[in-house]
């Protein structure tokens, strides 16, 4: 990443970016047949229509802002982690574990430690990550991908085994946790409590990285790491520490699917949040604030997949291929420069 | 006589004959992918392109009657999706890792978008061999099978070997792989050398594809790449970048994978899922032991994630 962006290139670049993404896949789209204005429309509609169709948007970036972070924390360290659908995955098991063994205690206590348990649980995971990459140097993205499938087989191995609840049939789950144990909705709204999570993650990691002595070590490092070891900065404290937070984050996902959505772990906890978290990251230009926006405007994308199918007669894909085609015009623009702004700078 | 149970003895031919059937595409994706590394770049996509591999490879067959202009369509399929990649990650500033998750997010949706219509009908399949006619019993007979696409990558990997070794390319390759300066410095193109392996590394992805949709487990639907693709990076690190090497360790991933199913065979039921993970288990052990903080893995080209 050499050549820092001017304020005004980090705004236009990746606007230009989406809005030419907009026109491909409208080519696409009307290649397989469909007018592109009017699937437009149609995404538009579904996805920020009205407020109430606005709110099935924001319970879906509620999970993809956490997610996000897991990939964001690591960036800026130099590090490329997409370990988040197995961090997810394992928050939401020890969430419901914590659920399950706590559920007499009063509501908000069991709440709170089906959260630290999600947080923990994550953490540990992408720990692993970041401890295998200082001490052995092991491919951090290779080994948080491995996980993921690891993470996957075990949530399918509890449900069908050890945690599996005997009256779910066709799709075995754990035992549920209680109703009253459930995360509730915000006031007036069918958006439930996890929305105010991502918030405040994405808040906090912004002013964890660009407000405090301990992210201007983790930049530092990860902008060039021989200067900071030289410059005596913990580089693998900062490596565990980072690899923890990023990994609760998405735990917390976890929990929140779980204890918001699901009631119980089952296969729906692997529904692909944790890559959308990895797209969100990278077009965001792995900055918490500018995720969450980018997590609401993924999560309208994905909210409009069934009115694609139902009005335009187009396969369930076209929502991925959306999405790829999204991030592959962002990464395109990570190459580019204004000419003339280059020259002044 | 030949029907009755075998009992424990099962076991062990059902993985040798798990191991037949499902190393072909760790074997084609981990040379795509070592020919690619040689050149000193990364594809992480390759997910993307065996899922296209395998919609196309299917389609094609189903359309055309023929499976083997099917497996040919399937690396053409391949070669396209890594034009895209070839020209994105030689782009300054663009991280490579990124653009190759891109490319399976991409490349899985183009393949569910084309392949939808053709999950249903079942096209013509690859012949597979017979080498167990010598046994009158039918769980080794049908365990003895091999698919002649797969003695076509068994012959690539001692070719790529040889390739490298003993061809002006091959050196071009290693040349631009180790540093492309001093590459550049003897005249050679790097841009078009790492083009070529590229090309050439996502289209045998691509034909490990059509090997999934047209023999093993041969039907065409969304979950038929449980991950291999993603693998083939682990695979080649595990095989030092050695082409030969990729044959023995996708025996060996093929092998872990078929560990699962043949003790379900004789009732295991418990673990069943745990018993899956151990090609990914096994990844990450043999790279914990064998990378270290203190050098480089020695096979790893100089140029490799820079």
């Amino acid at each position: 990443m050499t050549g820092e962006r001017s304020q005004w290139e980090a705004i236009v670049i990746p606007l230009a970016a989406v809005v030419s993404a907009l026109v491909i896949f409208g080519i696409f789209c009307a290649f397989a047949g469909a007018n592109p204005f009017s699937v437009y429309g149609s995404i538009y509609r579904a996805a920020f229509g009205s407020w109430s169709i606005f709110q099935g948007t924001l319970l879906r970036a509620a999970p993809v802002m956490l997610t996000a972070l897991c990939t964001v924390l690591p960036a800026r360290l130099g590090l490329t982690i997409i370990g988040n659908e197995g961090a997810l995955v394992i928050g939401g098991l020890g969430a419901v574990v914590a659920g399950l063994a706590l559920g007499s205690l009063p509501p908000v206590l069991v709440q709170f430690s089906m959260a630290i348990a999600g947080i923990v649980c994550g953490g540990v995971w992408i720990m692993i990550v970041g401890a295998l990459k200082h001490y052995r140097a092991v491919n951090e993205t290779i080994s948080s991908l491995l996980m993921n499938y690891l993470a996957i087989a075990l949530l399918n191995e509890l449900v069908n085994g050890p945690m599996r609840d005997p009256s779910s049939l066709n799709k075995p789950s754990s035992f549920s946790i209680a109703e009253a144990n459930m995360l509730g909705r915000l006031p007036g709204m069918r958006v439930h409590y996890g929305l105010i999570y991502g918030l405040v993650a994405c808040v906090i990691a912004y002013i964890l990285l660009q407000r405090t002595t301990f992210g201007f070590g983790v930049r530092t490092v990860g902008g060039n790491i021989r200067a900071a070891q030289i410059a005596g900065l913990p580089v693998g404290a900062f490596t565990l520490i980072i690899c923890f937070l990023a990994g609760s984050c998405a735990g917390l996902a976890g929990m929140v699917e779980v204890a918001a959505v699901h009631r119980s772990a089952n296969e729906s906890l692997n529904a692909n949040y944790g890559y959308a978290g990895v797209l969100v990251a990278f077009v965001a230009r792995q900055n918490p604030l500018v995720a969450c926006l980018v997590a609401v405007f993924l999560g309208g994308i994905l909210a409009s997949g069934g009115i694609l199918q139902r009005n335009h007669n187009l396969p369930d894909a076209t929502v991925l291929v959306f999405q790829g085609i999204v991030f592959l015009t962002v990464l395109f623009s990570d190459s580019l420069r204004l000419p003339q702004l280059q020259k002044k700078a | 006589m030949a029907t009755e149970s075998l009992g424990w003895w099962g076991v062990p031919i059902a993985i040798i004959g798990g191991t037949l059937r499902g190393s072909a595409p760790f074997l084609f994706v981990s040379l795509g992918e070592c020919l690619t590394e040689k050149s000193g770049k990364i594809n992480l996509g390759l997910e993307g392109t065996l899922l296209i591999g395998a919609m196309s490879g299917y389609a094609v067959s189903y359309l055309t009657g023929s499976p083997w202009s099917g497996v040919i369509v399937a690396g053409i399929a391949g070669l396209l999706l890594g034009a895209i990649h070839a020209y994105l990650v030689q782009l300054p500033r663009v991280n490579d890792v990124a653009v190759g998750i891109a490319m399976i997010i991409f490349g899985s949706g183009v393949a569910f978008f084309l392949g939808k219509p053709f999950i249903q009908p079942p096209a013509p399949q690859l012949p597979a061999i017979a080498l167990g006619n010598w046994s009158n019993l039918p769980q080794v007979k049908a365990a003895l099978q091999i698919s002649p696409l797969f003695l076509i990558g068994i012959a690539i990997a001692p070719l790529m070997t040889w390739f490298f070794r003993n061809t002006r390319w091959g050196l071009y390759v290693r040349a631009v792989g180790d540093s492309p300066e001093a590459a550049k410095a003897m005249g050679i193109n790097v841009t078009w050398v790492r083009t070529l392996c590229i090309l050439l590394g996502s289209s045998l992805a691509g034909v490990g594809g059509a090997y999934l949709s047209l023999y093993y487990p041969g039907s065409w639907n969304e979950r038929i790449s449980s991950g291999q693709g993603l693998m083939a990076v682990a695979l080649v690190i595990f095989a030092r970048w050695q082409p030969l090497q990729c044959l023995y360790a996708s025996l060996f991933f093929g092998g872990a994978q078929a560990v699962g199913p043949a003790l379900q065979s004789v009732g295991i039921q418990s673990f069943y899922y745990v018993f899956n993970t151990l090609p990914y288990l096994m990844t990450l052990v043999v790279m914990g032991i064998s990378c270290s903080p203190k050098r480089t893995i020695s096979g790893a080209p100089g140029a490799l994630g820079k």
